[in-house]
C-alpha cells in the first residue's frame, strides 16, 4: 500500500487557538485596568452582511460589524458569557479536554453564569468563533452529532493518553466515528485517491460490505443527514491534506442535493468561518436526471419540496451554476423523487457496479 | 253603582311599603342599613358643634328569629349634641320629620333615615325603641317610643327624666331588629373602614355580636369648617320650593321676595331679572297665580346673571385630612390629594375632593380599588352604576403611567347641599355632565402627580436594577478574563461600577 504522510498540522493550529483566546482575554483585562468599559467588535452576523463569495466558493461576512460594550446594560450579560466562554474553551483546549454544546450550557451553572436555554448558550460560542475566527471544534466543542469514516487512512492520534498512536480506519467495519480524538488526529498514510461522501447510514454500511473503498480506491464518509460542522472540516482536510477529490452521494431530492450543496460550499450560519466546506467537491448523484435516466421507482414531490426547489433556485450557491439548475428544472418538471435505495429494483449490488462507476466518472 | 274607595296612606305607611328604596331591602342589607342611618346621625350631631365624634355601636344576640336571621339588639351611643327633649318622640317617631331641611351640607337630608331603622325594628320585633338624649343640660331625657305607622306620630310608651350630674351630652339610640348579621359582616366592617377614613378625627368603635371588637381610632382632632346655611339658590328652585317660600313670607313685593329667600339676589339682580321676566315689580307674591308660579320658576332657570352658588354651605374634609384619612385606613406607600374649586349643577353648588393611593397595604387586585363618599359617607353598593366608576374607567391611565395591576386605590368625595343621588338609598351618584367633569379633572390632576412619582420610583427602581445588573457581571468578567490573560491580579473595578450609577437610563 502507498503511504503518504502529511505535514503536521494539529499541533500547530492549537497553539494559534490558545494564543487567539490569551489575546482575547488580555485585551479585556487591559481595558478594564486602564478604567475602561472593556469593548469588542466583531463582523455582524445579520443576514444583510452575509454575501456569497464567488471566488472563495462559500458565504462570507461583509464589512459591516457590530460592537458589544460591557457598559451598555444589554450588552453586559452576554458579554460576561463570551468571556466565560473564551476561558472555559480555553481550560479545554490547554488541558486537551473535549466539550459538547451541552456540557456547555451546563458548565456556565458552576459560574453562576446560566444561560436561559440551549439557544442562548450555543449563540455565544458563535461570537466566540466571530470574535477569534476560530470554530468551535478547534476549542474542542463539539455538537451531538454522529458520522463516520471507513477505508485505508492511518492517523495518528494528539489526544492525550493516545499522542502518536496509529489506527488504520478499516480496522473496525461499523466505520469509525468522526469524534474529537480522529478530528485532532494527523493523518500518517492513505492509499486511497478519493474521497466518496454518503448521506445514509444503510448505503454506507452496503458500501463496506461491499468493498466500495477496495473496489474503487476510496475514504467512505457517512454524513448521517446534514453533514455536522466537524465532518464537514474532516473532508476539508482530508481534500486538502491528501489532495484526495470528494464525491457526494445523497438522495435524489431537494434536501439531499443540498446536503451535497452545504459540504461544497457551505452554509450562511458559519459565514463567519473558513475551511468548512470543499469548494471543488462534486455531487454524483442521484440526480433528477438520474432518475429519468435510470426509471428508478419515485414517490411524488410534495408542496414542502417544491416550496424548498423554488427557494433553492435563487440561492446564490445554485444561481450560476448551469448543473444545479438544470436539476432544480428536472426536478420541477418530473415533480418527483428517489431515495438512493430506489436502485435495488435492479438487484442489491447494481448501485456499486454499476450506477456507481458511471457517475464518479461523469462527476470527475 | 259600585262605590271607589279611597284611602290615604302616611309618610311612615308609604315607607314602610316601599323600604326596598330606603335601603331596607333584606335581612342582611336592613341589618346595615340600620347602623349606617344611626352611625351617620350622630357624626352630624357632633360635627355640628365642631366636636371630634366618639361613636359606639353595639349589636348583641337576642335570638333565634328564622332559618337564616336572628334578632339583635343595636346600640348607638354618640358625644354629640343631643336633642331637645320636645323633639325626641318626633325625631325618632314621624317620618319625614327632620332638622336637616335647611341649605348646608350634612349627612341627613331626607328626615327619614333613623326613623326607617326603628320602624324596621318594629315591624319585626314588636318592640318599642329607646331613645336617651341630652344637650348636657341639667336633665338626661329618656323615651320608650313607637310609630303609629297609619298616623306617622310617635306613641311614647315612657318618659323619664334623670339628673344630668356629670354633664353628658349626647344621644343613645337601642331597639330590636331582626336580620342576618353573618351576611351583612363584611359590609357592616367595610362601612365602618371607610367610615373612618372619610372622618379622620372620629373615634368609632364597634362590637359585633360575637363580643369582637373594632376600633378606629382618630388621627387628628382637626376638623373641617362647619358649613354655613344658605338660601337656595334660583337656579335650583323648583314650584314646590316656590310654592313653600310664598306661603311664609312676610314679603310683599316681588324684590323684597326675591332678595330675602334667595341666594345671589339683590337689589340690582332682582331690578333686572324683574325687566327680564316681565313679571311686575309691584306684585305681592302671595297674590301670583299657579301660572305665574310656573312662569317664575322657568324665568329663575333662564335668566343668565345669577352669580353661581358660594361654597360656604359645604364642609370639604380639604386635602389634609383626606390625606391623612387615606394614609390612617390604606396605609398606602404614597398618596396624592386633590380638592377641585366649588363647582354647581343646576343651582346646587358641590366640591369633588379625590385621592389615588399606591402600594403599601393597597391590594393588588387586576383592578383599581375605588372608595366612593359623598358628604362624608361611604356608599358602598352599585359601584358600576357610579359616575366615578364610569369617568375612572373612560381615563387613559397609560398617560399616566398607571394601570389596573398596580396597586392602587381612587378616593373620590363629592360635598354638595344636594348631593346627585339616583335613589333614597344613598348608594350611587347619578352621572350628570358637571359632576362628571370635575371627577375628571380631580382625577387628572392627581393622575399627573402619581405619574411623577411612578416615574421617579421606576427610574430609581431601573438604577437599582442597573447596578445591581453591572455588580454582578463586571467582576466576573474581570474574573475570567484576569485568568484568560494568564494575570495574578484582578483588574480593579471599583470605578466602572462607581460610574454606573451616573450614567441614568441612557441606554433605554
Ligand atoms: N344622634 C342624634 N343626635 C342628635 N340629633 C339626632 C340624632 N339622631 C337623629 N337626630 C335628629 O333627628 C332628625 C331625624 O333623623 P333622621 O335620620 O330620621 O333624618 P335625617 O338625618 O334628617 O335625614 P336622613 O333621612 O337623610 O337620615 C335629625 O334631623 C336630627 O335632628
Ligand atoms: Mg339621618
Amino acid at each position: 500500500m502507498e503511504q503518504k504522510k502529511t505535514k503536521t498540522r494539529i499541533l500547530e493550529r492549537k497553539n494559534e487557538v490558545i494564543s487567539g483566546l490569551k489575546s482575547f482575554g488580555t485585551k479585556l483585562y487591559d481595558q478594564l485596568d486602564q478604567g475602561v468599559f472593556p469593548t469588542i467588535n466583531m463582523p455582524s452576523r445579520s443576514t444583510e452582511n452575509i454575501n456569497y463569495d464567488p471566488v472563495l466558493r462559500q458565504f462570507i461576512l461583509g464589512d459591516k460589524s457590530v460592537s458589544r460594550s460591557a457598559r451598555n446594560i444589554r450588552h453586559v450579560k452576554p458579554f460576561t458569557q463570551l468571556a466565560w466562554a473564551a476561558m472555559f474553551s480555553n481550560e479545554l483546549t490547554t488541558q486537551r479536554k473535549t466539550s459538547t454544546l451541552r456540557d456547555v450550557y451546563y458548565s456556565a451553572q458552576a459560574y453562576e453564569m446560566t444561560f436561559t436555554d440551549q439557544q442562548e448558550s450555543n449563540n455565544i460560542i458563535t461570537d466566540l468563533e466571530t470574535v477569534t475566527g476560530y470554530s468551535r471544534e478547534d476549542f474542542n466543542i463539539f455538537p451531538e452529532e454522529r458520522s463516520a469514516v471507513f477505508g485505508d487512512l492511518t492517523i495518528e492520534y494528539t489526544v492525550p493518553g493516545y499522542e502518536g498512536r496509529t489506527m488504520n480506519l478499516t480496522s473496525h467495519p461499523d466505520g469509525v466515528l468522526i469524534g474529537p480524538a480522529l478530528t485532532s488526529s494527523e493523518f500518517a498514510g492513505t492509499s486511497a485517491d478519493k474521497v466518496i461522501a454518503i448521506e445514509k447510514g444503510g448505503l454506507f454500511t452496503r458500501f463496506i460490505e461491499e468493498n466500495v473503498h477496495r473496489k474503487h480506491n476510496a475514504l467512505l464518509v457517512m454524513t448521517g443527514g446534514q453533514a455536522p460542522r466537524q465532518t464537514r472540516q474532516f473532508i476539508r482536510r482530508l481534500h486538502d491534506e491528501l489532495n484526495l477529490p470528494v464525491y457526494i452521494l445523497t438522495d435524489g431530492d431537494p434536501w439531499g442535493m443540498h446536503i451535497a450543496m452545504v459540504i461544497i460550499a457551505g452554509s450562511a450560519n458559519a459565514a463567519h468561518l473558513r475551511e468548512l466546506n470543499t469548494p471543488d467537491a462534486k455531487w454524483s448523484g442521484v440526480w433528477a436526471t438520474d432518475i429519468v435516466n435510470y426509471k428508478l421507482p419515485t414517490d411524488p414531490l410534495d408542496e414542502v419540496d417544491i416550496k424548498r426547489l423554488y427557494e433553492l433556485q435563487k440561492d446564490p450557491r445554485y444561481k450560476d451554476d448551469p448543473l444545479w439548475q438544470r436539476e432544480i428544472k428536472t426536478f420541477l418538471k418530473i415533480k418527483r423523487k428517489a431515495e438512493q435505495e430506489a436502485f435495488s429494483r435492479y438487484g442489491l449490488t447494481y448501485i456499486v457496479d454499476e450506477y456507481l462507476p458511471t457517475k464518479l466518472e461523469e462527476t470527475k | 253603582m259600585a262605590q271607589a274607595t279611597f284611602e290615604e296612606i302616611s309618610a311612615s305607611d308609604f315607607f314602610y311599603r316601599n323600604r326596598d328604596i330606603a335601603g331596607f331591602t333584606n335581612p342582611s342589607r336592613a341589618i346595615f342599613a340600620a347602623i349606617r342611618e344611626l352611625v351617620e346621625n350622630s357624626l352630624d350631631a357632633a360635627e355640628s358643634l365642631k366636636i371630634p365624634p366618639d361613636v359606639y355601636v353595639r349589636l348583641s344576640f337576642e335570638g333565634e328569629a328564622s332559618k337564616d336571621t336572628q334578632i339583635y339588639t343595636l346600640r348607638v351611643e354618640d358625644n354629640g349634641s343631643g336633642i331637645q327633649p320636645k323633639h325626641i318622640p318626633s325625631a325618632f317617631g314621624q317620618v319625614l320629620f327632620g332638622s336637616k331641611y335647611k341649605l348646608k351640607q350634612m349627612r341627613g337630608t331626607f328626615g327619614l333615615g333613623g326613623k326607617m331603622a326603628v320602624l324596621y325594628g318594629q315591624i319585626m320585633t314588636h318592640k318599642p325603641a329607646y331613645i336617651t338624649s341630652s344637650t348636657g343640660a341639667a336633665k338626661i331625657y329618656s323615651f320608650k317610643l313607637m310609630i303609629d305607622i297609619q298616623r306617622n306620630r310617635p306613641i311614647i310608651l315612657d318618659r323619664k327624666v334623670l339628673i344630668n350630674k356629670e354633664q353628658w351630652r349626647g344621644t343613645i339610640v337601642e331597639f330590636s331588629l331582626e336580620g342576618d348579621y353573618l351576611r351583612a359582616m363584611p359590609k357592616i366592617i367595610e362601612y365602618f373602614k371607610q367610615t373612618a377614613l372619610v372622618n379622620p378625627y372620629a373615634n368609632l368603635t364597634f362590637v359585633d355580636p360575637k363580643g369582637r371588637l373594632y376600633k378606629f381610632t382618630r388621627a387628628t382632632t382637626h376638623m373641617p369648617e362647619p358649613p354655613k346655611e344658605t338660601l337656595p339658590h334660583p337656579y335650583g328652585v323648583d314650584v314646590e320650593l316656590l310654592q313653600r317660600l310664598i306661603q311664609v313670607t312676610p314679603y310683599k313685593t316681588m324684590p323684597e321676595f326675591l332678595k330675602h329667600h334667595f341666594h345671589r339676589v339683590g337689589d340690582i339682580t332682582a331690578q333686572k331679572f324683574l325687566d327680564f321676566s316681565g313679571l311686575s315689580p309691584s306684585k305681592n307674591p302671595k297674590k301670583l297665580s299657579h301660572e305665574e308660579v310656573v312662569k317664575l320658576m322657568q324665568m329663575l332657570k333662564r335668566f343668565k346673571e345669577f352669580l353661581p352658588p358660594d361654597a360656604s354651605c359645604l364642609s370639604p374634609l380639604g386635602e389634609e385630612l383626606l390625606k391623612a384619612g387615606i394614609v390612617k385606613e390604606l396605609k398606602p406607600e404614597y398618596v396624592v390629594v386633590h380638592q377641585r374649586k366649588p363647582a354647581t349643577y343646576a343651582g346646587h353648588p358641590f366640591i369633588i375632593e379625590l385621592g389615588i393611593a399606591y402600594g403599601g397595604e393597597v391590594p393588588k387586585k387586576g383592578s383599581f380599588v375605588i372608595y366612593r363618599f359623598a358628604n362624608k359617607i361611604p356608599l358602598l353598593y352599585d359601584e358600576a352604576s357610579d359616575v366615578s366608576f364610569k369617568v375612572i374607567n373612560a381615563m387613559n391611565w397609560r398617560r399616566y403611567k398607571a394601570s389596573p395591576d398596580m396597586p392602587i386605590a381612587i378616593v373620590v368625595h363629592i360635598c354638595s347641599t344636594k348631593v346627585p343621588y339616583k335613589t333614597v338609598g344613598k348608594e350611587f351618584i347619578a352621572d350628570r355632565p358637571e359632576v362628571k367633569r370635575e371627577v375628571a379633572n380631580a382625577l387628572r390632576e392627581a393622575g399627573r402627580q402619581l405619574q411623577h412619582f411612578l416615574s421617579r420610583r421606576e427610574h430609581v427602581d431601573k438604577e437599582r436594577k442597573r447596578l445591581s445588573i453591572f455588580s454582578k457581571y463586571l467582576p466576573k468578567i474581570a474574573q475570567f478574563s484576569t485568568t484568560l490573560a494568564g494575570k495574578e491580579k484582578l483588574p480593579d473595578i471599583e470605578r466602572l461600577l462607581k460610574s454606573v450609577q451616573k450614567y441614568g437610563a441612557e441606554e433605554d
